[in-house]
């Protein structure tokens, strides 16, 4: 017999014969807080990312432009800012490996965990959001859902490849529980509100 | 705090946010500074012979800034998953479903399986089924040799710490480099991991410098945290670029579309996944679940009671392998089917190896996880291990109180405490108890069944525990008089104090 086949026996011979029903997931979304952008807000600064406020300006940019003025190396897969280093010349994700800043637009957020999704369609090589020394992440703020409940209804489970929740930088305390933000991936994790250009509308 | 004198005063490595000190993923509430002090080790394996906990945890007891450290970290991570139940209305509903979601998909995982394998097979990832530890190594050593691969980075994963995977790997030349801090420590000092979560969380920051400045060249006696991390990164990271192939564990598996998803807080696995062109992720068959909306349930309870961070840094899913790149998976068995058969111990499949019932239990807190010997250790410990082998792990659950904490933190609200009671019965039953426990609890059975034989029992051992000699009360037969005084006796016993003051009014 093959492994499949002796394991799945195994489950039938041994299977507990007790009635256990699927129970129905309700959304518990009853008492949403007054401001998702806010809970989303305090919850990312919780996890150790920064917001940044949009400026009074209408350089809606401005915001990172200060931070990329020092930036050697930039990698963009958004329309709204160019980088010095273009994805969609990479063939092996190494190549990403000296890259200071990443930018990104997030699929969508999760006010309850301070949580972006970045998927395979965002990154368009998923090594990037890793590779990089730093994350810069675009959020329609209309993009952000009220729980994890609402967010694993979203269509990029069933469409996409490859999906992450980030929720603030990479971080350890494995180490006398002393917190570190850049264990293995980014130094840092930035959000920055940020409308989707007209034609570029999430699903 | 447990121990106030480890609080340090000054807190210079904190990380600051709107004024307030993080503490998200395994992050400390408040900064500790234990003393230096020489690591004690685990207990010595002697092939089938029983583990000798007590012996180990001895000595972990003995080193006391290690135990008191140790005993404070994860008593403060269970003060943190506090917080999070507390602010969550809905806390204990999630554990009611969360429950039963695993009870359904158990009692149903021959067609849950099934579906995941077509589904997946559809995004185009490669399902292998292994029996045991053997199989699953084999297949993937297959795998790395297909593609010619020499070196392997990896996630954390406890299946292939069950599996030996590291030392098979070893043997047939393949390099195996793991990604978590925490992990790569216990990698680099040839050591097991100590806690399913936080695998170094019994090493002071002094040790890490030890076996960093041994392994990969840190300035001797640079015990600095910031910088020990930094230079792990460093020199993992070319390690990483290099690897010929990536390896990740599996969290949760999703029948419905054929995906799994992996937690992390170093985005490690990401890296794993992500930068070679093969990724193969080994998951045991009872991390399924039947559809998406079921996986919410689990992701908003694991991190809260693991860590008491509302999620983990990364929660990653995937459904199939990225443009150019192959994806494996390797479903493995290894005693899960069997254990769905054993009526009183099915029920243990439910975890998620959160490790919130190792950080709230007094014992493992005090003992540390290595005195356990054993994959897994702490309450779920002491009731999976004997399913692996009975002999090797029989005073396992007798390392317990039996208080319940346990059960009570469990996320998926698994019996743990009247589980390690069932297993002593198993064993005194499967004559896997050693002789002084046996005759001991002999002894106590046919005293507790008669109540007279009680009452004088009781009467003459309170006389005899006020007049006895020090060296017969604590030697080595009485485990009571190990590492703590026996109490006072009374004067009285309750029945002789109740018979002369309200015997007349009953």
């Amino acid at each position: 017999m093959s492994s499949r086949g002796a394991i799945l026996a195994s489950i039938r011979v041994n299977r507990p014969f007790v009635d256990r029903p699927l129970p129905p997931v309700p959304l518990f979304d009853d008492n949403p807080p007054a401001s998702l952008i806010e809970t989303f807000k305090q919850n990312l600064h919780r996890m150790g990312g920064v917001f940044l406020d949009a400026p009074a300006s209408d350089e809606g940019l401005a915001p990172i432009r200060a931070k990329l003025a020092a930036a050697r190396i930039v990698c963009s897969t958004v329309p709204e800012l160019a980088g010095n280093r273009d994805i969609a010349g990479i063939v092996a994700p190494q190549e990403l490996a000296d890259v200071d800043y990443a930018i990104v637009r997030a699929a969508f957020a999760v006010a309850e965990t301070g949580s972006v999704l970045l998927s395979d369609a965002e990154l368009h090589v998923n090594a990037v959001a890793y590779l990089a020394q730093h994350l810069i992440v675009l959020l329609d703020p209309a993009d952000i859902v009220v729980n994890l409940h609402h967010a694993y209804r979203r269509p990029e489970f069933r469409d996409r490849h490859y999906a992450s929740f980030h929720t603030g930088p990479s971080a350890t305390a494995d180490i006398e529980g002393v917190l570190i933000h850049g264990a293995q991936g980014v130094r840092s994790l930035s959000v920055l509100p940020l409308a989707r250009a007209a034609g570029h509308t999430a699903h | 705090m447990l121990h106030s004198e480890l609080k340090a005063q000054d807190d210079p490595d904190a990380i600051v946010r709107d004024g307030r000190r993080l503490d998200h993923a395994e992050g400390t509430s408040k900064p500790l500074r234990p003393k230096p002090e020489m690591q004690p080790r685990g207990p010595r394996i002697r092939g089938n012979h029983p583990v000798d906990q007590a012996e180990a945890a001895a000595r972990f007891i003995a080193a006391s800034e290690h135990e008191k450290m140790h005993d404070e970290r994860l008593w403060d991570l269970r003060q943190k998953r506090d917080r999070e139940m507390h602010a969550m209305s809905e806390w204990e509903e999630l554990r009611s479903l969360a429950s039963a979601i695993k009870e359904h998909t158990l009692t149903h995982l021959d067609e849950y399986l099934d579906q995941f394998e077509a589904n997946a097979r559809a995004n185009g990832i490669h399902v292998h089924w292994a029996r045991d530890a053997a199989e699953h190594n084999r297949i993937v050593h297959g795998i790395l040799k297909d593609h010619g691969a020499r070196s392997l980075i990896k996630s954390k994963s406890m299946l292939t710490e069950e599996c030996g995977f590291r030392p098979h790997m070893a043997s047939v030349g393949i390099e195996v480099t793991e990604t978590d801090l925490g992990e790569r420590i216990q990698q680099l000092d040839n050591e097991d991991p100590s806690h399913v979560v936080v695998p170094a969380v019994h090493k002071l920051r002094t040790d890490v410098a030890e076996v960093f400045a041994r392994t990969i060249g840190t300035e001797p006696g640079n015990s600095d945290v910031h910088y020990l991390a930094e230079a792990q990164r460093e020199a993992t990271r070319p390690v990483i670029l290099a690897a010929d192939a990536g390896m990740t564990g599996g969290n949760f598996v999703i029948a419905e579309t054929g995906s799994f998803v992996v937690c992390t807080n170093e985005g490690n696995a990401d890296l794993s996944a992500n930068v070679p062109k093969l990724h193969i992720a080994s998951i045991g068959i009872e991390k399924i679940v039947p559809r998406l909306e079921h996986l919410a349930v689990f992701i908003r309870l694991l991190s809260r009671s693991a860590l008491g961070s509302p999620i983990t840094q990364y929660t990653s899913y995937f459904r199939g392998p990225r443009a150019g790149g192959e994806m494996h998976v390797v479903l493995v068995d290894n005693g899960r089917s069997e254990r769905l058969g054993m009526a009183e111990f099915w029920t243990s499949l439910k975890c998620i190896r959160c490790g919130a019932c190792m950080n709230t239990c007094p014992v493992y807190r005090r003992s540390g996880g290595l005195s356990y010997g054993a994959t897994y250790s702490g309450p779920i410990g002491l009731i999976i291990d004997p399913t692996f082998n009975a002999r090797k792990y029989s005073n396992l659950p007798f390392a317990s109180s039996l208080n319940g904490s346990c059960t009570n933190v469990c996320p998926v609200k698994i019996n743990i405490h009247e589980q390690i009671y069932a297993w002593r019965r198993e064993l005194v039953k499967q004559h896997e108890v050693p002789f002084v426990k046996k005759v001991a609890m002999k002894a106590a059975g046919e005293l507790l069944s008669r109540p007279a034989a009680y009452r004088a029992a009781i009467a003459a051992a309170d006389t005899a525990l006020a007049h006895l000699p020090h060296f017969v009360i604590y030697n080595g037969l009485n485990a009571w008089g190990k590492h703590r005084e026996v109490p006072h006796p009374p004067k009285q016993t309750f029945h002789s104090w109740y018979r002369a003051n309200r015997g007349e009014q009953s």
